[in-house]
């Protein structure tokens, strides 16, 4: 059986020293390994910006799309493969800005698979520019006066879409953050995990220290249910969305490959793409 | 007796219009005529005139028809829009209830027909249709029999009741329509068909059809004109293949999803439209950066922008052609017939698996919407090839080392290798990578891998990439053009050969990469060479001037205004240039 060593490769990351991202491909490698999974049996469809490079500095299968766009190809990989265990991952520009579309209705869609967000609150490969995370007031290279637009409260735009599962944590917690991965990585369903993970170099606001400062462990909240979406959606608002932990999930739900008609229960890659002349003939006979 | 014939029905959109036509089509179809339709429609539901235009043959026919022979009006708009186009001696089919008029002094007759009085006398005005397509029947001297199977098709699981009531409509329009027409009876009266049992289908179910029998298991796609019957289709019928359908949130999640199901390894496709493509040209330029197969149908559409999102255009080409930033290998098809867009479309699954790039099946929306009776496909016709696809297990690589996926070989196409399978991890990404997948940013990798992608086509092999018709040695002009602008192209060949005139044609069917070698000597031997495309920029034409020369010897013949091309419009034009 697999370790979290074998999910490790030989190439370096980009990532400044200090990167919370160092901690969340750690999670990833312990994750796989811990849920049983080969090398081989995984593939990482990443995005692009720092954390986008993940799917490269992880041995399994990997495929950097384009900006924005993780989710519908990793989406296509399930459909053609649902023996994979796909996990998408990217940051909080290329979830919630440029590929904000592909967010909600991949969460309304619930493709069993895993998305992971490395969130900074900042864009960091592009040197410093504010992200639909960032607070109001938040002072970037796009934003010298400070932002005037409101953060997306994600957490509560994913309940609202629908979501199945629903998890936050923070990248400095490598065991809560291993566990999560694991439990969405186990859902039947779309998982929505989004790690607050500090850029050291370009958000001075949002450091490890004032994380550690505000989020709310779902833990310490007596009676947190997370099988209530009324209740998850009040302790968000109330903490505006600064919790970690298990926020949301239904057990429930059939995912989108359980309930969509006819579609294959073996992986739809080793269906026959030959047609019989039989059912040929019978196509054929129906325009005549 | 007549070989040939024109119809038209037209009037308010959701009334009705192309079922009758539908109707009267299916079962001259059946008779073994050649059917061509082609609806005139707008962006709207209800409402706007519409028409179908039906042209039945008893020999192959792939062009509008020039002119008109019967039309058949709902309402004045119908006539006043399309009387220009009745030939002499033409008729008028026309409802009695609006008190139809034509234009005095034109040597049409006019029949006011109580199309909506009989149908309410006989239940339901709603069968005013019928008795439109009884009253066009009797002058064709059609038997309304030859009508039972198809109404009992349409109307069978409402009720024998139904299926009565709708035939006595039929029979009480062409009586009526008998005691009219007297002793003029004959001169429209249809040369019997061969009886042969022929498809009758639009260009986009050849390519829906054509992506089933091309191993086509998913599909990810967007709604928009002219393309949603391909997935309208495919989602009624690949849930029986175990395959599935997706409606995207938009175009860039339509192909991004197809590429990731490609790499994945199932053949996936997704179709649209100009807007559409636009949207997924960055998704292109990854297939091709990371060398995913994948299929693209586009049925263009009048651009630009949203431009005339129901009328006939061809003016996508050169965007399909060189659209993605930064240089990739691609392909692009384009079938000028219902029959090669099913080829085309299944040939296209197995080139883009083959040389592992992005395929574009170019069409355009006269050939995706316009009907035809199709020849027979033939099964024996349908191979896959998977290419370079590695299956079978592979050898362990030395300590976590990548499978070399990205292999720089001398064809240029490396070995594939599908995610889950045991020694074969590997990187993709469009950032530009080493044979590993690995990202590289070295000079001379970068070199060998551009090489590498770009040599891929060098050597494409592609049966026919273009539709000859040369009965010259030396021509006083060579036709060239591209889709749906062949059958035009062929009608005005003929008129100007019976002018004296050595024509030949060339129909581009591959159009990138550029068919040099076949085109140079066509191009070599015609005085001069008339480019036919429905653009306003001549973009095959620039094409062939880039890749074959004779710039001095190449003109055009343009048209832009959403109407297709008809026959005496090549051959007006043509003899004005020659």
């Amino acid at each position: 059986m697999a370790t979290f060593k074998d999910f490790r490769n030989d190439v370096k990351p980009n990532w400044c020293p200090g990167c919370g991202d160092f901690s969340v491909q750690a999670a990833i490698q312990r994750a796989a390994a811990n849920v049983g999974l080969e090398p081989h049996q995984l593939a990482i469809v990443s995005g692009i910006g720092c954390s986008g490079r993940i799917s490269g500095y992880i041995h399994s299968y990997g495929f950097h799309g384009i900006h924005g766009r993780a989710l519908p190809i990793a989406q296509g990989v399930k459909m053609a493969n649902r023996d994979l265990t796909v996990i998408a991952a990217g940051g909080d520009g290329d979830g919630f800005a440029i590929g904000t579309g592909h967010t909600i209705h991949a969460i309304r869609r619930n493709i069993d698979i895993t998305y992971i967000v490395m969130d900074n609150h900042i864009y960091g490969l592009t040197k410093g520019q504010t992200s639909p995370r960032s607070e109001v007031g938040f002072k970037t290279k796009s934003t010298p006066q400070g932002s005037v637009e409101p953060a997306l409260s994600i957490m509560e735009m994913a309940l609202s879409a629908g979501a199945t599962f629903v998890a936050q944590s923070f990248s400095s917690d490598l065991k809560e953050l291993t566990q999560l991965i694991e439990e969405g990585i186990k859902h039947k369903g779309f998982s929505l995990i989004n790690v607050f993970s500090p850029c050291v170099t370009y958000n001075k606001v949002n450091t490890y220290d004032w994380f550690k400062e505000n989020l709310v462990s779902l833990n310490t909240i007596e009676g947190y249910d997370p099988s209530n979406r009324d209740m998850a959606m009040q302790t968000l608002m109330k903490h505006k969305g600064l919790v970690t932990g298990l926020i949301y999930q239904n057990k429930e739900q059939k995912s989108y490959q359980d309930l969509v008609h006819g579609y294959s229960q073996t992986p739809l890659v080793d269906a026959d793409l030959q047609l019989s002349k039989e059912k040929f003939d019978q196509l054929v006979a129906e325009f005549m | 007796m007549i070989s040939q014939l024109s119809w038209k029905v037209g009037g308010q959109q959701g009334e009705g219009i192309e079922s009758t036509g539908e109707i009267f089509s299916i079962a001259l179809n059946r008779l073994g005529y050649y059917l061509y339709g082609y609806r005139h429609f707008s962006s709207r539901i209800k409402g706007g005139h519409t028409n179908n235009k039906i042209r039945v043959s008893t020999t192959q026919v792939r062009s509008v028809a020039d002119d008109l022979d019967i039309l058949v009006a709902f309402d004045q708009e119908t006539i006043d829009f399309n009387f220009h186009e009745l030939r002499d001696g033409g008729i008028v089919l026309a409802d009695a209830k609006f008190n139809p008029t034509i234009p005095e002094g034109s040597n049409v007759t006019l029949y006011a027909v109580p199309f909506t009085d009989i149908a309410t006398n006989l239940g339901t005005s709603l069968m005013k249709n019928m008795v439109a397509v009884g009253a066009s029947s009797a002058v064709l001297d059609l038997d309304i029999d030859v009508y039972q199977e198809v109404v009992e098709e349409i109307f069978g699981r409402k009720g024998q009741q139904v299926v009565e009531k709708n035939m006595e409509a039929l029979r009480a329009g062409a009586q009526f329509m008998k005691e009219q027409l007297g002793d003029s009876i004959q001169t429209m009266k249809l040369e019997k068909a061969d009886g042969k049992k022929r498809m009758f289908m639009i260009g986009n179910d050849a390519i829906a059809l054509g992506a089933l029998a091309g191993g086509a298991r998913f599909m990810a796609a967007y709604p928009i004109t002219p393309a949603s019957e391909i997935m309208e289709y495919l989602i009624k019928k690949l849930p029986s293949l175990g395959g599935a359908v997706i409606q995207t949130e938009d175009e860039i999640a339509a192909c991004t999803m197809a590429i990731g199901a490609n790499y994945a390894g199932v053949r996936t496709l997704t179709a649209s439209a100009g807007p559409g493509l636009s949207l997924m040209m960055e998704a292109i330029g990854l297939a091709g950066m990371t060398e995913t197969p994948v299929v693209i149908v586009n049925t263009q559409r009048g651009g630009p922008s949203t431009g005339l999102p129901t009328k006939q255009e061809q003016s996508d080409l050169m965007a399909m052609i060189y659209g993605t930033h930064g240089e990739i290998p691609k392909i692009v098809i384009a079938p000028s017939t219902v029959q090669e867009a099913f080829y085309d479309t299944v040939e296209a699954f197995n080139l883009a698996e083959e040389y592992q790039c992005p395929v574009i099946v170019l069409s355009d929306l006269q050939l995706s919407l316009g009907k035809q009776t199709v020849e027979p496909l033939e099964y024996d016709k349908i191979e896959i090839r998977r290419g370079k696809l590695v299956t079978g297990e592979l050898p362990a690589l030395p300590d976590k080392e990548n499978f070399k996926r990205y292999e720089v070989t001398e064809d240029g196409i490396s070995p594939r290798v599908l995610p889950g399978t045991p020694n074969g991890i590997h990187h993709v990404t469009g950032v530009e990578h080493a044979e590993t997948g690995k990202p590289s940013e070295s000079a001379a990798n970068r070199i060998a891998q551009m090489d590498k992608r770009l040599r891929k086509l060098k050597h494409l092999k592609f049966n026919t990439p273009v539709h000859k018709q040369v009965k010259h040695e030396e021509a006083d002009v060579l036709l060239v053009g591209f889709n749906s602008t062949r059958g035009a192209i062929e009608e005005a060949m003929e008129r100007l050969e019976l002018d004296g005139l050595k024509v030949n044609h060339a129909h581009i069917r591959l159009v990138h990469p550029f068919p040099t070698e076949e085109m140079l000597p066509l191009v070599q031997t015609a005085k001069k060479i008339i480019v036919v495309e429905q653009n306003a920029t001549g973009q095959l034409a620039s094409l062939l001037k880039m890749n074959v020369g004779h710039a001095d010897k190449i003109s055009t013949i343009l048209k832009y205004d959403g109407n297709p091309f008809l026959p005496n419009e090549v051959y007006t034009k043509c003899k004005e240039l020659l």
